[in-house]
């Protein structure tokens, strides 16, 4: 690009008041969820708030990192820039060990040896030096 | 209170156009408001009801004024491709509760001649989720794909069960002279389509076209008096389904929670419907939808379109049109499930008519199965 940086090659989490500290505990490598200290439910995507009762008193939960594959596809096709040339990728749920499924890619593998089921492991991907997104690979 | 047989659609219409690159998307919506205010025997100064969608946050004024029309009543809810089957159920609110007698229903689009890449494109909302999912490649297609490869795993259900429904569908679509696609095709036809995103082929998705249409609902009694036989919202209901901060089970549609409420309101259960119009953005939204409003058991959806049982002549015709998957599918389809269900009622479809039709259930998706949808449900009934 004409400002010499190079050019984030997916696109780049919109960071906000809510979102904050877990994507500065992506950008450490760290993967958090939160956890309602009032009702105990585990959840996400992160918010200000306890989805199931709106109580601000949670804690933020350190996830082993660990979780299988709750459903994946392989997608062959996508025109929007950061993905066109990306293709085939898996895009995936992934059920953590906390018992939260979030979306993520399956990277570090053959796109046709995912299966539901499988064991995987968080491994971050720096997008921008402020950035980073959790993706999962087989687990070691 | 309730809603049952209060207010009536008197006029629909249908724009035949699946390519329309020298119209502009408000024009295709003025032609469609024509073509139903004639259909019911009303003029556009009779309209005091409008509703859209599709349009800019702000479009349904711009709509009006393109009409020149100052509603008493306007409602642009949004909420995808079911928007419309929303739009009759809020009509007919609005109509019983004395807000407007006639409304009008809008849509047009031309996302085919535009080249909006909607199934396989990109583009974020900007709202909370996106920053967790926009970097990871979503499509539509794929978080649709999200959901059959679930359903699959869980239930057995295989890509030959799912390309039924698009052969299903193709048939009915050669019975209808404006679909799109019109040969018939064989579940060997859907399996050697290109993958576009595991496991769903080329075949298993919805086209999209140029297209729109246009609704007129009234009150029961002032419909009783127009050209055409008043076809009556019996009951309906809406619901949405989303990622449910981390547990919700992808397999099910917010169908759910709208069908049977739907069928509850307006006192009939699944085996009473003669056909039914279910949102085909995909196969299988079809088989999770069926699953979800209770025509078969959970995860018996691949059986239990098989054998004909969807198709012309069987226990439950769906999409006699040719739907989404064959007829047209301009982004957003809900409007075409109101006006061929109000056809079928009034048994104007010539060959693909169903016989002695007299109740209809219309099922609404908006927005995919694998992240979050709008579901919006309808009984109509003569």
């Amino acid at each position: 690009m004409a400002d010499g940086k190079k050019k984030p090659n997916r696109p780049v989490p919109r960071v906000d008041e809510e979102s904050r500290p877990f994507w500065e505990a992506c950008a450490r490598h760290e993967l958090y969820v939160q956890k309602c200290r009032a009702c105990g439910t585990v959840f996400y995507y992160p918010r200000a708030f306890c989805p199931e009762n709106l109580s601000q008193d949670f804690e933020w939960l350190r996830c082993s990192g660990k979780g299988t594959v709750y459903t994946f596809t392989i997608t062959r096709q996508n025109q929007s820039s950061g993905f066109r040339n990306k293709v085939p990728y898996v895009m995936a749920y992934v059920e953590l060990e906390e018992g939260v499924r979030m979306l993520t890619n399956i990277v570090g593998c053959d796109p046709e040896s995912v299966t539901i089921g499988m064991p995987v492991e968080v491994t971050f991907e720096d997008v921008t030096p402020d950035v980073s997104v959790p993706l999962f690979k087989p687990a070691s | 209170m309730s809603i049952s047989r209060k207010a009536a659609l008197a006029g629909v219409y249908e724009h035949p156009l699946r390519w329309a690159p020298h119209k502009t998307q408000y024009q295709i919506m003025a032609e469609s408001a024509r073509g139903a205010l004639d259909d019911a025997g009303l003029s556009i100064k009779d309209v005091n009801g409008l509703f859209t969608s599709g349009v800019g946050g702000m479009g349904i004024i711009a709509l009006a004024e393109h009409l020149n029309l100052n509603p008493d009543f306007l409602d642009s809810n949004s909420i995808g491709g079911s928007s419309f089957v929303s739009h009759t159920a809020h009509a007919a609110a609005a109509i019983a509760a004395g807000y407007c007698d006639v409304a009008l229903i809008l849509y047009g689009s031309k996302w085919s001649s535009d080249r909006f890449a909607v199934g396989t494109g990109g583009g974020g909302s900007g709202d909370p989720p996106e920053q967790f999912e926009g970097c990871y490649g979503p499509t539509t297609v794929g978080d649709y794909a999200l959901a059959a490869q679930r359903h699959m795993y869980e239930f057995g259900t295989t890509s030959e069960q799912l390309a039924e429904i698009a052969v299903t569908t193709r048939k009915h679509a050669s019975l209808n002279p404006h679909a799109k696609f019109r040969d018939l095709i064989s579940v060997d036809d859907v399996l050697a389509s290109r993958e576009v995103s595991s496991p769903l082929h080329l075949l298993d998705c919805c086209m999209i076209s140029d297209g729109g249409g246009a609704l007129v609902v009234t009150s029961a009694e002032r419909a009783r008096d127009l050209r055409k036989k008043p076809v009556y919202l019996l009951s309906a209901a809406e619901s949405c389904a989303h990622t449910s901060a981390g547990v919700r089970d992808i397999t099910d549609a917010a169908a759910k929670q709208s069908g049977p409420k739907a069928m509850a309101r307006a006192g009939v259960s699944q085996s009473d419907f003669d056909m039914a119009m279910i949102y085909d953005s995909f196969t299988i939204t079809v088989c999770i939808t069926l699953e979800s409003l209770g025509f078969c058991q959970k995860g018996e959806g691949g059986s239990y379109v098989q054998n004909g049982r969807i198709g012309l002549g069987g226990e439950l015709p769906i999409n006699t049109d040719g739907g989404g998957l064959s007829s047209n599918h301009p982004g957003m389809r809900g409007i075409f499930l109101v006006i061929e269900a109000v056809k079928q009622l009034r048994g104007e479809c010539g060959e693909r008519q169903v016989k002695d039709c007299a109740l209809a259930f219309c099922h609404g998706t908006g927005g995919t199965l694998g992240l979050r949808h709008s579901g919006a449900s309808l009984v109509l009934g003569v």
